[in-house]
């Protein structure tokens, strides 16, 4: 889960990481009342998850409260990169002297977490890793043993961060792993992490992706949940627990398991046709979750055939076809499905899908995933 | 032969008593894998049915589980929140061979088991988490694969190997051959997770030295390097014929796809980019499962 600038500067203050004074606003009236909080000049920063938001002119100085009001309101409202801005977050203008980079994140190659820290913040560091390789420390931390503040210095040090800012910086650095750790991000990044002319450092923008699967022991993430910008099927997916995934094809897709179901999108593309969705019923998925995948696909209009693709192994084939079958009785489908069942006791299942005496114009069963790809999408092409 | 189990292989099921690791665990014992105990704290001095009338000894703590039944494989069937710390203690109590099926374990959690095993216990091989397991055809089946849709290796080869970073992708792998009639040695899923105890190239090694495996099929999918640099091992170490399938060639950018694991980003972890590097190791590549499956044949007829 992607968090939006502000949680992520109010994900930061949770482990005493420095961020600046402000707060977030749905509107103008409540960005003014921010903006006197926080103290003029302030910074107003359109919040949507998407780079390039000042070029956009999604981020405003003003310096006092008729400046707020302008800013504000042209900001809400505002459409960047096809983001809708609901809110902005004001805060107090810093003074910057420098401005450097700084990111947690897991090397999946090396298994171990990765230190990134560059005395050239404020650009996207990508352009950094390009232009200017050796103006980017790597260091690896082993999870095991964590970053010590000696270790931080040294790498702020080797980042020739500038020498009034080091022990600061290193200070962050320890926080904002216990951040990355305890707070179990896949990516904690701060940039810019500016110096200010007073000599103190402070985190001027947050990025911060949280690890999903750590959500059980964080209650504190209910309000991120809250404003996750989900279309209407992701949120009715979420709440039976498919991982599901909106795209702009006709074969709604059902699937059991991350790489059968993107093999499904691969194998209906290769026949010539589009998918609709990837849609993850996940492991050992009941009749529930299947009659509810099926809810879920059924609610897309563009929906022309719906291919279930299931290899069970800690998936029963008995439960999918119960949950089709359920599914059946409770909603007019919107279109006909093509069924492969392999695997764990597909052989009741294909019997229970049998015996429910569906008619082949709503459900066909294929022995193979092409064959069954291929009636899929002839299906939805109208071309069988 | 065939690679990390065999038919000798002793193994404890941890969480037997749960229903995941029940009924798993149960399949696994009819299959003919030597189910010699389960773990459950607190249920110790209890035993768990089996369908043939015999009983499987359930203990508090997999030290008294390992004493007392000589097990070194360990299949672990519980909650995520529970599934780090059953890793360590089968580590802990000496198994050298650990499964563990537990899907949604968080990352950190994964980075930190990872490497306190690499620095405590370097003799002890963890399979997933979040993975399939592995299955020896006619030896031994550890995990949640269907034994039947396994084809038995024959005796005198060709016989093909199978690692798989996808579950369900690794059943179909299974499936294809069994189509074909082409026997396999050993079926290793490896999981999507962003941190596997066990890795291609941990595979493609055993695999390479394993007299019964004659040919290799690899399963991979978008996201991380792991198919990349299985190909510069490939390319360097593996003699043996090898076709291949990336999952994902169709995947919209930026999208996690289910799998943790399984994003790709700015170019990076793409399809594309792991099928050329396959293919410019001398990897036969794919497009789907089926013709993975149909390149696989090809090689068979050759040898």
């Amino acid at each position: 889960m992607d968090l939006f600038e502000y949680q992520g500067k109010q994900y930061f203050a949770r482990y005493d990481i420095p961020v600046s004074p402000g707060d977030v606003a749905y509107t103008v009236d409540e960005a003014v009342a921010a903006a006197e909080m926080a103290g003029y000049p302030v910074v107003v920063k359109a919040q949507v998850q998407v780079g390039g938001r000042g070029k956009a002119g999604g981020i405003k100085i003003a310096d006092n409260a008729d400046e707020v009001r302008l800013h504000a309101g042209n900001i809400i409202g505002m459409d960047i990169k096809g983001h809708l801005v609901k809110r902005v977050w004001v805060e107090h203008a810093s003074d910057i002297s420098k401005e450097y980079y700084a990111s947690y994140s897991l090397d999946r190659a090396a298994k171990k977490h990765l230190l990134m820290l560059s005395a050239e913040g404020g650009v996207e560091i990508e352009t950094v890793a390009v232009e200017n390789p050796d103006a980017i420390v790597l260091l690896h931390i082993d999870p095991v043993d964590g970053i010590s503040l000696e270790t931080a210095r040294d790498a702020a040090v080797r980042a020739k961060i500038d020498a009034e800012a080091v022990d600061g910086v290193a200070d962050m650095l320890v926080k904002l792993y216990r951040c990355f750790t305890e707070g179990d991000c896949d990516l904690a990044e701060i940039n810019p992490l500016i110096l200010r002319p007073d000599g103190g450092v402070h985190a001027l923008d947050a990025k911060v992706s949280l690890d999903n699967n750590a959500g059980y022991r964080h209650p504190e993430w209910e309000e991120f949940r809250a404003t996750e910008e989900l279309d209407e099927r992701e949120q009715l997916a979420r709440t039976h627990d498919l991982q599901y995934i909106g795209l702009d094809g006709t074969v709604g897709i059902i699937a059991n398991g991350a790489g059968l179901a993107m093999s499904t999108l691969d194998v209906v593309n290769q026949v010539g046709g589009t998918a609709a969705n990837f849609l993850d019923i996940g492991g050992g998925a009941n009749a529930d979750m299947m009659a509810a995948a099926l809810g879920v696909i059924n609610s897309d209009e563009n929906v022309k055939s719906i291919f279930i693709n299931i290899f069970g192994g800690i998936t029963r084939g008995e439960e999918v076809a119960k949950g089709i079958v359920e599914a059946m009785g409770r909603v007019e489908l919107r279109a006909p499905i093509v069924i492969r069942l392999d695997g764990t006791n597909a052989e009741e299942g294909r019997q229970i899908l049998l015996d429910a005496g569906i008619p082949e114009s709503k459900l066909v069963s294929k022995p193979t995933m092409l064959e069954a790809a291929r009636a899929a999408v002839a299906l939805a092409n109208g071309t069988n | 032969m065939a690679i990390f189990v065999n038919a000798d292989t002793k193994v404890i099921v941890q969480g037997l008593t749960g229903g995941q690791g029940k009924y798993h665990g149960l399949r696994n014992q009819a299959y003919g894998t030597q189910i010699v105990g389960g773990v459950t704290p607190g249920k110790g001095g209890t035993d768990v049915a089996t369908p043939d009338g015999g009983a499987i000894p359930v203990f508090n703590t997999v030290a008294e589980a390992v004493a007392a039944t000589g097990a070194t494989a360990s299949f672990i069937a519980v909650p995520p929140k529970a599934a780090a710390a059953a890793i360590l203690e089968a580590a802990a109590a000496g198994i050298a061979f650990i499964v563990c099926i537990t899907e949604g374990i968080p990352a950190q959690d994964e980075a930190k088991v990872f490497n306190t095993l690499l620095r405590n216990y370097p003799n002890t091989r963890l399979l997933g988490p979040n993975c399939p397991g592995i299955i020896s055809p006619g030896k031994c089946n550890i995990g949640i694969t269907a034994g039947e849709i396994a084809q038995l290796p024959t005796a005198d080869g060709p016989n093909v190997g199978i690692v798989s970073r996808s579950g369900t992708l690794t059943y179909q792998a299974l499936y294809e051959l069994k189509q074909r009639g082409i026997g396999v040695s050993t079926c290793v899923g490896i999981g999507g997770d962003p941190v596997p105890g066990t890795n291609f190239i941990d595979c493609l090694k055993e695999f390479q030295a394993d007299p019964e495996t004659h040919a290799i099929i690899m399963i991979g999918e978008i996201g991380g390097s792991a198919e990349e640099e299985a190909a510069e091992f490939i390319k360097a170490n593996v003699t043996k014929p090898m076709s291949a399938y990336i999952a994902g060639v169709t995947a919209p950018e930026g999208k996690k796809m289910g799998h943790a694991g399984a994003i790709t980003s700015g170019g990076k972890g793409t399809a594309q980019g792991k099928m050329d590097a396959l293919r410019a190791a001398g990897v036969k590549v794919g497009l789907n499962p089926t013709e993975a499956g149909d390149l696989m044949a090809e090689i068979i007829a050759t040898l």
